[in-house]
């Protein structure tokens, strides 16, 4: 399978009247074809700016450079990328309800989606034919019954306030899928819902990507929903991606100690919960080299130097450490 | 039922719910006919979906909403009905701990004067010893003397959060009532906001009521579980045995939702459709029934009473598992 996305050294910044916020450091990541890739991370640490460079929707006080963003072989940071926002690359909200307009339905909103972003449309098409119309009307009715909503008729007439957040957030699956794209982008879509429904909208995501072959990079800052449907897992921390492996072997034989620790703090047992001292760094004043050093109970002076490349110690198993030994979850 | 620090005896807490020429149209049945008691010292867990009531009740308890019916006996008093200027002295034992108690902080006030303020309004301490207590209790929640000088804004988030939890507990009370204490936070601090807060338990010999949406959390957290469903405890019982053979049809969908890591996988197995009704609209006979897997015509029309399994657990339920 060869690489859909590939993030290269990537570096963004946010001028503030504080300074540089230097949230991304030199950040490497790939995705292949069909996987479905969890990025996950404490708050603050670059995942949802990730996420957004690589939609190209980043605000404008966003410095991105140095490093590179390539999807499917093709460069996402020069030239216009009109053709693959929203088309090639589709985005589900961690928030449904102020991700829609309050003041159209729902029909109105889907229908809007499809005529500049159907799969039918021809690039370059003004006008919005007929047949196009129906043929799109169809396919909207389809995906909702896709995402299994009872009455997708009666639920297109619906503004979004009358519906519950299960619905709105199996409405913003729908569409992001009806695109036909080749990556979701999905930015913790289950963070708001309850336990129940998040199982269900997991179900839903996982078995819709893999049924129309479609990638997944889902953030998320909650490690079960991770271990539940991603293939792979990337785990991130103030702005640095600090390792990358299969989901089995990433939660079984962490290698970076960053997330050993959080591991460690998930409430699995009492005499175990241990959280992780010291708070995440300023991203105005970042620590030199690897950010964890401060907090790191293996670090050495070498940790403040330059960051490595990433060393695999074990076949899928990436990571940016100078102490990269298997770290004891038990 | 033994008297314990804190019995609730059939409490409801209706809502009107009003058209928009403000006529009554039903009501919002937020917590309808719960039940249940603690003892000195333990921690009960409260758990349920949004909309259940969980929070309604922690409120209602508190005396921060009035009941509209039921008995709430605290340290022997009956407090449900009380006027509030009688129930504040009462209450100065029970205290109500928001999701982020660091919010609460006047931003004008140094930390010091907020920390005083439940002294001068609840006791008639003099200054040495309120200064004295004040002291104590920073200690406690391990922050150091300094901080007493500084505004809210000065210190971080996770102190702001130390400084609440230490003004709740300024007057010594016994039973706290957590609302949420960690929803919102990474993991990583939450497991040092659950440290703190069994060590508290410790030192002051506290009993909690831990409200919370998630089920890990209270599985560690508490010894008894409180399971709500659409404004009823449906199965309350040890957590450990609950967690282990739940016997509500509900219980069993909600654990089954929870991801557990390197175990099954509940995309592969979960089987619960639908979402739950709104309160205001409470279905006829078992509240569950129209999600339930197991529900009959007995179920659809009888609503189920509270029964004692052999483990002391109560469900209610027609047809409890195990």
């Amino acid at each position: 399978m060869g690489l859909l996305l590939d993030i290269r050294e990537l570096s963004v910044a946010f001028a503030t009247g504080n300074g540089m916020a230097r949230v991304l450091d030199a950040v490497s990541f790939a995705m292949r074809q069909g996987e479905i890739m969890g990025l996950v991370g404490e708050s603050g640490c670059g995942k949802t700016t990730l996420a957004r460079a690589v939609l190209g929707v980043l605000p404008e006080t966003a410095v991105v450079g140095p490093g590179g963003i390539s999807f499917d072989g093709r460069d996402l940071l020069a030239g216009d990328t009109q053709d693959v926002r929203g088309r090639l690359i589709t985005f589900i909200p961690q928030d449904p309800l102020g991700a829609f307009s309050p003041l159209f339905t729902i029909g109105d909103q889907m229908g809007e989606l499809m005529r500049w972003k159907s799969p039918e449309r021809v690039a370059g098409e003004r006008g919005y034919g007929r047949g196009r119309r129906r043929a799109d009307a169809a396919r909207i009715l389809a995906a909702l019954r896709d995402v299994q909503l009872p009455d997708p008729e009666r639920l297109l007439r619906k503004y979004p306030h009358e519906l519950s957040g299960g619905q709105r957030q199996r409405v913003m699956i729908a569409m992001a899928l009806l695109p036909e794209p080749r990556l979701v982008i999905a930015d913790e879509p289950t963070t708001a819902l309850d336990v129940t429904i998040q199982a269900q909208i997991l179900k839903l995501l996982r078995r819709l990507a893999s049924e129309r072959g479609a990638s997944v990079l889902f953030t998320t800052h909650d490690l079960g929903t991770a271990w539940e449907i991603c293939d792979r897992v990337t785990v991130m921390y103030a702005g640095q991606e600090a390792e990358t492996a299969e989901v089995a072997d990433f939660f079984a034989r962490p290698r970076h100690p960053y997330t050993g620790m959080l591991l460690a703090s998930l409430p699995t047992s009492v005499a175990a919960l241990r959280g992780i001292p010291g708070e995440v760094p300023s991203p105005f004043a970042p620590p030199p080299g690897c950010r964890f050093h401060p907090r790191c109970p293996r670090a050495t002076e070498i940790c403040r130097e330059p960051r490595i490349a990433s060393a695999e110690p074990s076949p899928g198993h990436h990571v940016r450490c100078h102490h990269p030994e298997v770290w004891d979850v038990a | 039922m033994s008297a314990g620090l804190l019995d609730i005896a059939g409490l409801n807490r209706h809502f009107p719910i009003r058209n928009v020429w403000g006529r009554r149209t039903g009501w919002l049945r937020a917590l309808d006919g719960v039940s249940l008691s603690i003892a000195r010292g333990e921690i009960l867990g409260i758990v349920g979906e949004s909309g259940c009531g969980k929070s309604t009740l922690g409120k209602t308890v508190a005396g921060i909403h009035p009941p509209t019916s039921g008995s709430v006996h605290f340290e022997g008093h009956e407090i449900a009905t009380l006027s509030p200027s009688a129930g504040r002295a009462v209450r100065r034992n029970l205290q109500y701990c928001y999701q982020d108690p660091g919010a609460s902080l006047d931003p004008r006030w140094k930390i010091g004067r907020s920390l005083e303020e439940p002294l001068i309004v609840h006791t008639d301490m003099g200054g040495a010893e309120r200064r004295a207590r004040v002291l104590e209790t920073l200690r406690a929640v391990n922050l150091p003397e300094r901080h007493l000088e500084l505004y809210p804004h000065e210190i971080s988030g996770g102190q702001q959060r130390r400084v609440g939890l230490a003004r709740i507990l300024m007057l010594r009370p016994s039973l706290v009532i957590l609302d949420e204490p960690t929803s919102g936070l990474d993991v990583s601090v939450q497991a040092v906001v659950l440290n703190l807060l069994l060590e508290l338990r410790e030192k002051f010999d506290l009993t909690y009521v831990f409200i919370s949406h998630d089920l890990s959390v209270v599985r560690l957290f508490s010894q008894r579980i409180a399971v709500m469903y659409l404004g009823r405890v449906v199965e309350i019982g040890a957590t450990e045995a609950v967690f282990a053979a739940p016997a509500h049809a509900y219980t069993q969908s909600l654990l089954a939702a929870v991801p557990i890591i390197g175990g099954r996988r509940v995309v592969d197995n979960f089987v619960l459709e639908g979402e739950p009704p709104s309160a205001g609209n409470v279905p006829a006979g078992c509240r569950f029934a129209p999600r339930c897997p197991r529900a009959d015509g007995r179920c659809r029309a009888e609503d189920p009473p509270a029964t004692m399994m052999d483990d002391g657990r109560l469900v209610n339920c027609h047809h409890p598992a195990g």
